[in-house]
């Protein structure tokens, strides 16, 4: 079964390559191509129907300490209007999903999780709920657009207030229609994702198309803003058999306090996440076996071509921290390519 | 998407050149670089590979994928394309004069399509 998101019409509309991602319809692209769609990001604004990512509740007297056991992060100290990331884990410490919180209220989170994984955390969410504490998947409530880049602000900023810091979100209204705003993205650029009511998604999609500097962009620029900002994806550089900690997110994990997965995260740390930029000629892909001198360190989880640097790069799970400066090779299809390992994030914006 | 007359093509979304009675330039065709998305590496055959109809010659990757580009005729590569190591959204903006390799000692190149045929052909494909 493949759903469509309530922006289904609109993507055909403007002629996008549809494909079927996560259970979704979605566009892969548009015509502009994904170059172009991946420029406009970096330099003007683009515009993302993202309405398949999936959204839970949790509120009640307990909401946050289920949060706190379910997840990675301490969300004790989150003040009303910001958002925080998180990972949520197994008890083996291997990864269910990524995910990131809005404390609404006291006792009130909206939390976003991955479309591909909406089912399995609504179960495990659903399986180790405690105390009081009203749980919802409200995904179907919600479409979700993202528009993202250098002008974001200006192009949003016409038609309601904004939230001014780095993940932070507001309660306001975009055409009468009421929405909430956050300033967030998966692009490593300045921007918003918008979240409404599924049938208020098309006015406010066209709406914001009618500014000539919003380009329409799909998931193959998606794909390649986070790759070229390094920010990991599941089932690439997070799945049930890597720990947080091998895929670098320190920041999101807290590990003075109880929550699912902790003894075990903090028994393995085998891995670790690198960035190869590629120097010789080609391009690595996900799951290439990764040498140096011959021995085998570990393989890539994503790689592609990065518009913006105009370069190769890929990332790798790999058997210890290499430095910067690390010659390393990659096996593309039998054949050996040079790269050198070099420091997250490959694209990192100016503030 | 367009189909010069003078070229021929394959079902695997090449086109034929013939510069001469044992020559002939292959490229991708306007079908398939729109299909592909942006290239942006271009793996050429080495010169004297033997190019076996119907068989992998060489690939090319977009920012999605990697795609093989397999040979519409047999023959032995005498020359490649280098401009497109440098240059490979060549592809994309100019697929009839983008050529990737030129073969010489040709052979099996009787049931490539003509224009129309070719047309009809990625009509088909598209539904």
């Amino acid at each position: 079964m493949t759903f469509k998101t309530p922006l289904y019409e609109e993507h055909v509309a403007l002629d996008g390559r549809i494909v079927d991602f996560a259970g979704y319809f979605l566009p892969v692209q548009y015509p502009t191509g994904v170059i172009k769609e991946h420029m406009a990001v970096r330099e003007k604004a683009g515009l993302f129907d993202v309405s398949h990512m999936g959204e839970v509740t949790f509120k009640g007297k307990d909401a946050l300490a289920n949060l706190n056991y379910i997840l990675t992060n301490d969300y004790t100290n989150l003040k009303i209007g910001r958002v925080r990331y998180g990972e949520m884990c197994y008890e083996d410490g291997g990864c269910v999903d990524d995910l990131i919180v809005y404390r609404r209220g006291e006792e009130d989170f909206f939390v976003v999780v991955n479309a591909s994984n909406r089912f399995k955390d609504v179960e495990w969410m659903k399986a180790h709920l405690k105390g009081e504490v009203e749980f919802e998947d409200v995904s179907d409530s919600y479409a979700e657009i993202a528009l993202q880049g250098p002008l974001s602000g200006e192009i949003l900023g016409k038609y309601t207030e904004l939230p001014q810091k780095y993940y932070s979100f507001i309660d306001t209204e975009i055409l009468g229609r009421k929405v909430m705003v956050s300033q967030t993205g998966y692009t490593g650029e300045y921007g918003f994702e918008i979240y409404c009511a599924p049938e208020d998604a098309p006015l406010i999609w066209r709406e914001l198309l009618k500014d000539e500097r919003v380009t329409p962009c799909g998931l193959g620029s998606r794909d390649t803003l986070r790759l070229e900002a390094s920010m990991p994806l599941y089932g690439h550089e997070m799945d049930e058999t890597i720990s947080p900690l091998e895929t670098g997110l320190d920041f999101g994990v807290k590990m003075n306090k109880d929550f699912i997965g902790r003894d075990a995260i903090a028994a393995r740390h085998n891995r670790h996440r690198i960035g190869i930029r590629i120097t010789g000629r080609g391009i690595a892909r996900e799951h290439s076996d990764v040498f140096i001198n011959d021995q085998l360190i570990g393989h890539t989880t994503s790689g592609t071509h990065c518009p913006y640097l105009k370069g190769a790069y890929a990332m790798a799970l790999v058997n210890e921290a290499y430095e910067p400066g690390t010659k390393v090779e990659v096996d593309v299809r039998g054949r050996r390519i040079e790269g050198e390992v070099t420091a997250l994030p490959f694209y990192k914006r100016e503030r | 998407m367009k189909t010069p007359n003078e070229l021929k093509y394959s079902k695997t979304h090449e086109w034929v050149r013939f510069i001469s009675e044992t020559e002939a330039e292959v490229g991708l065709t306007d079908y398939a670089q729109d299909a592909l998305g942006d290239l942006v590496f271009v793996n050429l055959p080495e010169i004297d590979t033997t190019a076996a109809k119907e068989e992998t010659i060489c690939d090319v990757e977009s920012v999605k994928a990697v795609s093989d580009v397999y040979a519409p005729l047999s023959g032995t590569v005498y020359e490649v394309n280098e401009e497109l190591l440098d240059a490979p959204e060549l592809i994309n903006t100019d697929p009839y004069g983008a050529w990737l390799f030129r073969l010489n000692e040709i052979s099996d190149a009787d049931d490539l399509m003509d224009a129309d045929a070719y047309a009809a052909f990625c009509e088909t494909e598209a539904h």
